[in-house]
């Protein structure tokens, strides 16, 4: 069986280096970040308030009116165990209209309606404040592609994206998140009832061990199927990752002059810096 | 013969070789005040690692007219320096180089032989591959420059060994990763370990410079170190975090090392060609397998 266990000291001091550096480089100070009282937002908000000071890291809530009363709470232990500058947005009153308007709206757009509003408020609060948006989306997601691409998927910088799920729940516990945050089932509170492993079909424990073999040490399907896996599950994660790789690149440029962005145009984001 | 080296485990801004060189100057002066007589700088100390379209407009050439090189070789006066750079040749080619300066000259110019082109790494879409592996005299004895990938090959190390270096100076801009529940990741293991083996069998010195700080999410690790010829780590730096650190180091060791375990000596370097020619004579009358 893979073992996914990680040293949280070594991991811990990297990425609040990272983040750091990545945010003072450019002559930032601040960090902002959408706290929902889920644990990869609550693993993202310590990583922040410890590389940068509590004072110079602003968690937004943005609850919407079906979000559970216990997410705001849990956001709200966040805040209080870090220390961090908090605020809170109602996105009902900016998302209701569109709605409205589509009123046969599917939840899946709609889910998506309300995490591109958390987005337009993160990037404003990041102009009004000088700070960068901090990522909160973990390894898992991001290979499967369970985010809202330009919603939650979208950042400045992203210290949890090579951490798989089962990986943040361990650093979290090393960094103090409160426990009745890491415990809980996993959900996007997109609408009531919903987590993350009912929608996926697959414990976060079981798909983590898979896309470790698959991704980490190279495994072929076939290899995963003689390990153990059964072979639907083996199948069907593979297509959903290879079917989700455009949440994962830049939007697709046609290739028509000699220098193009993207294929022939390459320089680091940190150039010059 | 005793000396002090010193290794600069330093972090650097990506392409812009001003402030870098800003850098090695105020470094060259620390180490100087510390008694420094030799100060190795890491891989691109000069222009940061990840290049990419920045390469042609960074590079240097190693002569008193470049506006980099002026500077470096005449702080070169005080204390021997190893810098790491882009050389573009006279034909316009660019390299990872070295270059060991001394006195106010260019003892030694190294192009990296090995460019690693997989995985997260990509030196083989800008860089000309260097062709030449050659150990040179200083005033501290004879020494060889490997550049990073370089010796995770056995046999640039092995080549400097035979042709009389009895000091490695390693230079990397190594990024940390492989992350198990080892306190470190594997990466930075790994170089410790490649580094006092060869110290260990080629009863030889090795120094290792390594950069540390972030170009995007890439994390240099640094944990720059000197390994002795018994192949014990005299000295490093702390992982990840910028540092200068100095080493008393006492040549004499060379000869209670190789008094103790004369490898050197009984190093059958005829028999070695003989079977290289042969390998490669037969690898390249046989068919490709499959």
């Amino acid at each position: 069986m893979p073992d996914l266990t990680i040293n949280t000291d070594i991991v811990r001091k990297v990425l609040t280096s990272f983040v750091h550096s990545e945010i003072t480089r450019t002559g930032f100070q601040r960090a902002v970040l959408g706290l929902s009282g889920g644990l990869d937002s609550a693993l993202a908000c310590f990583i922040a308030a410890e590389a940068l000071g509590p004072q110079n890291v602003l968690a937004v809530r943005m609850p919407y009116r079906t979000s559970s009363p216990e997410s705001l709470e849990h956001a709200q232990l966040v805040i209080e165990a870090t220390g961090v500058q908090s605020l809170t947005v109602e996105i009902t009153p900016m998302v209701e209209p569109l709605f409205e308007r589509f009123p046969d709206m599917s939840p899946t757009r709609r889910g998506n309606v309300m995490a591109r509003e958390r987005m337009i408020i993160l990037f404003d609060q990041s102009s009004a404040t000088q700070s960068l948006v901090v990522g909160t989306g973990n390894k898992t997601e991001i290979l499967l592609g369970y985010s809202t691409l330009y919603g939650d998927s979208a950042s400045a910088l992203n210290p949890l994206g090579d951490l798989y799920k089962t990986q943040i729940r361990q650093l979290s516990a090393a960094m103090g998140v409160p426990e009745v945050i890491i415990s809980k089932p996993p959900s996007a509170d997109l609408w009531i009832g919903q987590t993350d492993e009912g929608e996926l079909g697959f414990t976060y424990e079981e798909v983590d061990k898979l896309l470790y073999l698959l991704v980490d040490e190279r495994f072929t399907p076939q290899e995963c199927v003689e390990a153990g896996y059964a072979e639907p599950f083996v199948r069907g994660v593979v297509e959903r990752v290879r079917r989700n790789h455009f949440k994962r690149t830049m939007p697709v440029i046609a290739k028509l002059s000699n220098r193009t962005i993207g294929y022939d145009f390459l320089y680091l984001r940190d150039w010059g810096t | 013969m005793k000396y002090t080296l010193a290794l600069a485990q330093m972090n650097t801004r990506l392409g812009d070789v001003p402030a870098n060189l800003e850098r090695h100057l105020s470094l060259v002066e620390e180490a100087r005040a510390g008694g420094a007589d030799l100060l190795v700088f890491p891989e691109l100390s000069l222009t940061g690692y990840a290049l990419q379209d920045l390469t042609a407009s960074v590079a240097s050439s190693p002569q008193k007219d470049d506006p980099a090189f002026g500077p470096l070789l005449e702080a070169s006066r005080k204390l021997d320096l190893v810098v790491g750079f882009v050389d573009e040749d006279a034909r316009h080619r660019f390299y990872i180089a070295s270059a060991y300066l001394s006195g106010g000259e260019v003892a030694h110019v190294h192009h990296k032989v090995y460019l690693p082109t997989y995985a997260m790494f990509d030196e083989g879409r800008y860089f000309a591959w260097g062709d030449c592996v050659r150990a040179f005299d200083t005033r501290f004895g004879r020494m060889g420059m490997l550049i990073c990938e370089d010796f995770w090959h056995m046999s640039p190390p092995y080549l400097l060994w035979l042709d009389g270096a009895d000091t490695l100076l390693l230079q990397s801009s190594s990024p940390a990763r492989g992350m198990t529940h080892a306190p470190f990741l594997s990466s930075m293991q790994s170089v410790d370990q490649l580094a006092s083996t060869y110290a260990g069998m080629f009863t030889c010195f090795v120094a290792h410079a390594n950069r540390v700080g972030f170009e995007d999410g890439m994390n240099f690790f640094g944990g720059s170190a000197l390994y002795t010829p018994d192949g014990e780590q005299q000295i490093s730096a702390p992982f990840m975090d910028e540092a200068l650190v100095l080493a008393e180091v006492d040549t004499n060791q060379l000869h209670r090392s190789r008094a103790r375990l004369p490898l050197l000596r009984d190093e059958r370097t005829a028999l070695m060609l003989r079977e290289m020619q042969r390998i490669v004579d037969s690898q390249i009358t046989a068919a490709p397998s499959r």
